[in-house]
């Protein structure tokens, strides 16, 4: 079926069939940031933004997204860049995997919240699976970055 | 211990990929092959044991899209193992591509090659199998000399004696004495004899299993894996595959996570047996589910401890006997098995005179075990602390003195772990620095806090190796390019560690310039220097040292070509970083000018390869101390504070050390608390999902706080030891010490769920 949508800003016309998963259908469409891990919409790492909602894409059909906007990774790259350096500066991107769905959430929770605390920050990102990093360096370079915000 | 100030080292510099990675470039498996290769998938076994009696594909290959359906009938009989390990390997060749008997739930039945994965996994659903279903060995406390057999097939072969013998289930055996175990137990005060369980449980990288082959312009077999192992990888292929190894390329990307699981080629000869017999580029990618039931989990074990003491505390004797559930397959069974006792009772020979260690490692109809971080230490550290912690609780004593008292010192020679000698240890000075970090004193008392629940503490020490010694090989080849700059170019592989980074640290410093004009390349058969890979904790100290020695030698080559253009004698010049300058004179020559000069006329590589392995193994140390607040109405036990000291000599990379050991606490507290493995009547494991098998979320893990304890090893890259793997390793004993502090109750199987904690405690 016919589909209509905002893709990273630009308008798209696609066919998919009706159970192609979101996911599947926009690495087709080269936004190669968005990541499987679970298929059970238990890790966070295919996290997308649907008219700036963050959603798992693994879990959602491409033809709801028929008339709406989403945004991947490689659309956000310049608002990413704004905070993902401190992370970087922890090490706490260890293996990546996890990254664009963290980066994706981080951009929602903080367009929704620009100065969240600690705990809210682990609650919102609760979603975000991440085997590497003890999840410490990811909170420290969030916080260092909203703390740079402030000075 | 030597102090000195460097320019790269033990700097916390950003790992060179943090970037790329954060913004989601395509930089893994599936991002950077081709889209047009076949899918592949595997029909899988719904038995633990049987054989495929018959197995029609017709009506599957008639699906539109489907290439080719394979079974057992069209693939080569050679045996071979999918372990990463220096040949010849300590694990038993036993796997066929399909083989006809099918040995777990979960094992390969047929393979199917097609152009979409709806095809694909519409005619998996038209294979018709009939199997003779056969009793399965379910149970790894009754495989021993079981009548049924896993590996009842003649031409199963060892390419080690390691005690193996499949008409009984072993894959290996052994048993080694060291003093007058029996005459001092009897001689001693007290003597306790526990039994712990840990099961197989999962590394859950976020990345699945996946591979890519195609044939290069060469016509060569050219396979992109997530992998560690490259060249053991190229070598696992060619045996099975039958094919020369200069036939075969194996590189790999960045890799989404490995913890050991990609120390084994889970899933390499799938699409590679695809390519070879369509001719077409060809995909696997696990699903998490697959990854979950077909991969390469850690080695259930059932670990025996007897230990005698003095009254006073002193522990002078301890014998440890482990059974090692290896599963359908030997991979890494021989191996870890080891670690339970090479890498716990050491801890103790501060005052051991005696110990024994035996162990059998038997086959079972499960899901194949291994390797994943700890490699089996970390279930021997979970059982010898927990009897130690049960010892002081028994005597009275505090949990931190009764190991002051019997700990492990610098210089001490090690029998319980080939004699080495502890030439790097500071575990003393972790434990006094984590005791007073933590405040222990205070928060191991047992605080009722009015509402149902308690807290309290526990404490564990830990230890690994750093390499497998006398095996692992680690080259680094090290090239100047015109600009002065350098090409690094490594086989091990980083797995999100940040080997590429701490190995270029290395070189920025002994070759004086910026970690920024260091390009690190790797790992790729046809172009790194041999490397067994990345895995037993080496990278940083044995690939590190070949990095130090190619410097060396670059730095003389360099020397040498500049020698000639200031017109004197090799040893009449000095390197200096960007120059090289003839001793005593301003007279100097650039690296530019070095390198072009390298380029025209010359007979001197401007490039080294060097090669690094060791005789020891230096074991990095580490002391853990957690708080727990549990709930005794509903079993729940929350995590407040992780504090550990962790002693790797002298850390690269403060920062990623840091981040190593706060993921692998978290790691460890995942499989101490909620992390579960069990399975149907039929055998097949139920937590084949993220929605079953939960690995921590941050708000499970309480707060964290790391810091280090330096030594300086002197056989170590700038005095480091390894980080990677022992930081899993307490905290499942310090969580049970912590439990048992709570409740009153010892729990000596992992995980320890709330139910079984809030069972105990009904009267």
């Amino acid at each position: 079926m016919e589909i209509k949508l905002k893709l990273n800003g630009k308008n798209i016309l696609a066919s998919v069939e009706a159970d192609t998963v979101l996911l599947d259908f926009l690495r087709d469409k080269g936004c190669l940031s968005v990541k499987r891990g679970c298929d059970t919409s238990n890790c966070g790492l295919c996290t997308v933004l649907m008219d700036g909602k963050p959603i798992l894409s693994c879990s959602t059909l491409a033809v709801r997204a028929d008339g709406h906007e989403i945004h991947t990774l490689e659309g956000l790259q310049e608002e990413a860049s704004d905070f993902v350096g401190f992370i970087a500066d922890q090490g706490a991107d260890q293996c990546g995997f996890c990254n664009p769905g963290l980066v994706m959430n981080t951009i929602a929770l903080l367009r929704e919240n620009p100065d969240p605390t600690d705990d809210e920050i682990r609650a919102y990102l609760a979603g975000n699976l991440c085997r590497c990093s003890g999840y410490d360096g990811q909170l420290r370079g969030i916080r260092n970055y909203l703390n740079s915000r402030k000075a | 211990m030597e102090h000195k100030e460097y320019k790269s080292i033990n700097k916390s510099v950003r790992k060179k990929d943090s970037m790329q990675l954060l913004l989601g470039k395509p930089v893994y498996t599936d991002d950077v092959t081709p889209k047009d290769a076949l899918v592949v998938k595997i029909l899988r076994s719904p038995h633990a044991n049987a054989m495929v009696e018959s197995i029609n594909t017709a009506a599957a290959k008639k699906v539109p899209g489907v290439v080719d359906i394979y079974t057992w009938e069209d693939v080569p009989q050679t045996r071979f193992a999918i372990a990463g390990q220096t040949f010849p390997e300590p694990s038993p060749y036993d796997r066929l591509i399909i083989d006809r008997h099918v040995r777990f739930a979960g094992d390969v039945v047929a393979i199917i090659a097609a152009e979409t994965e709806k095809a694909a996994l519409k005619a998996m659903k038209l294979i018709k199998v009939k199997y003779e279903i056969l009793e399965a060995v379910l149970d790894f406390r009754t495989a021993k000399d079981n009548p049924v057999l896993v590996h009842p097939e003649d031409d199963w072969f060892p390419p080690c004696q390691v005690g193996g013998d499949p008409k009984r289930n072993l894959v290996a055996s052994d048993d080694e004495i060291h003093g007058d175990v029996e005459g001092i137990l009897a001689e001693c005060d007290i003597v306790l004899e526990r039994t712990y369980h840990t099961k197989a449980f999962n590394q859950a990288m976020m990345e699945p299993f996946t591979a890519y082959a195609s044939f290069d312009r060469y016509g060569r077999l050219h396979v992109i894996s997530s992998t560690q192992i490259v060249f053991h990888t190229r070598r696992i292929l060619s045996r099975a595959l039958g094919i020369p190894k200069s036939k075969i390329r194996v590189e790999k990307p960045r890799i989404g996570g490995g913890f050991g699981a990609k120390q084994t080629a889970v899933c390499d000869v799938y699409p590679a047996f695809v390519a070879m017999k369509t001719g077409r580029p060809a995909m696997v990618t696990y699903t998490r589910e697959e990854s979950q039931i077909a991969g390469s989990p850690r080695h259930e074990m059932e670990i025996t401890v007897k230990l005698g003491a003095t009254k006073e505390g002193k522990i002078r004797v301890m014998d440890l006997y482990t059974l090692s559930n290896t599963g359908a397959y030997g991979e890494h069974g021989p191996t870890t098995v080891g670690l339970s006792g090479h890498k716990a009772i050491p801890l103790y020979t501060g005052s051991l005179e005696a110990h024994r260690f035996h162990y059998d490692v038997v086959y079972t109809n499960r899901q194949a075990a291994g390797a994943y971080r700890g490699y089996g230490a970390t279930q021997g550290i979970f059982a010898v602390e927990s009897i130690v912690s049960e010892l002081a609780e028994q005597l009275g004593m505090d949990a931190t003195a009764i190991r002051d008292m019997n700990m492990i010192k610098e210089g001490m020679v090690m029998p319980a772990y080939y004699n080495e000698i502890a030439s790097a240890c500071a575990l003393d000075r972790c434990m006094e620095h984590c005791r007073r970090m933590f405040n222990w004193e205070e928060r191991s008392k047992v605080r009722d806090m009015g509402n149902g629940k308690v807290r309290t503490a526990g404490v564990a020490m830990g230890m690994q190796g750093s390499c497998i010694s006398n095996v692992d090989v680690g080259s680094a080849t090290l090239k100047l390019s015109e600009d002065g700059t350098y090409n690094l170019i490594i086989g091990a592989a980083d797995m999100g560690t940040g080997c590429d980074t701490i190995l270029a640290q290395m070189v920025a410093e002994l070759m004086d310039c910026h970690v920024d004009d260091v390009a690190v390349f790797g790992a790729d058969t046809d172009v790194s220097p041999y490397d067994s890979g990345s895995y037993a904790s080496s990278t940083t100290y044995i690939t590190g040292q070949a990095v130090v020695k190619a410097c060396a030698e670059l730095k003389k080559r360099i020397c040498s070509i500049a020698a000639d253009m200031l017109g004197c004698e090799g040893e009449k010049v000095e390197f200096a970083g960007s120059v090289v300058r003839r001793i005593h004179t301003d007279q100097t020559v650039s690296l530019t000018d070095i390198a072009y000069k390298s380029q025209v006329n010359n007979t001197t590589p401007a490039e080294s390869t060097a090669t690094h392995t060791s005789p020891v193994s230096p074991p990095p140390y580490m002391v853990g101390m957690v708080e727990i607040e549990l709930d005794k109405r509903t079993g729940k036990v929350e995590i407040l504070d992780y504090m550990a000291v962790v002693d790797c000599g002298i850390p690269i990379n403060p920062n990623l050390a840091r981040i190593q050991t706060e993921g692998g606490i978290v790691q460890g507290i995942g499989h101490t608390l909620i992390e579960n493995v069990t399975y149907d009547r039929k055998g097949r494991p139920a937590e084949a999902s993220f929605m079953q098998y939960k690995v921590p979320t941050r708000q499970d893990m309480g707060r964290l706080h790391v810091e280090f304890e330096h030594s300086y090893e002197p056989t170590g890259p700038f005095g480091a030891k390894s980080i990677g793997e022992i930081v899993i390793n307490t905290p499942a004993p310090a969580i049970a010490h912590a439990i048992y502090r709570a409740t009153g109750k010892w729990f000596r199987e992992l995980p320890i769920t709330p139910e079984q904690i809030a069972m105990s405690l009904i009267d």
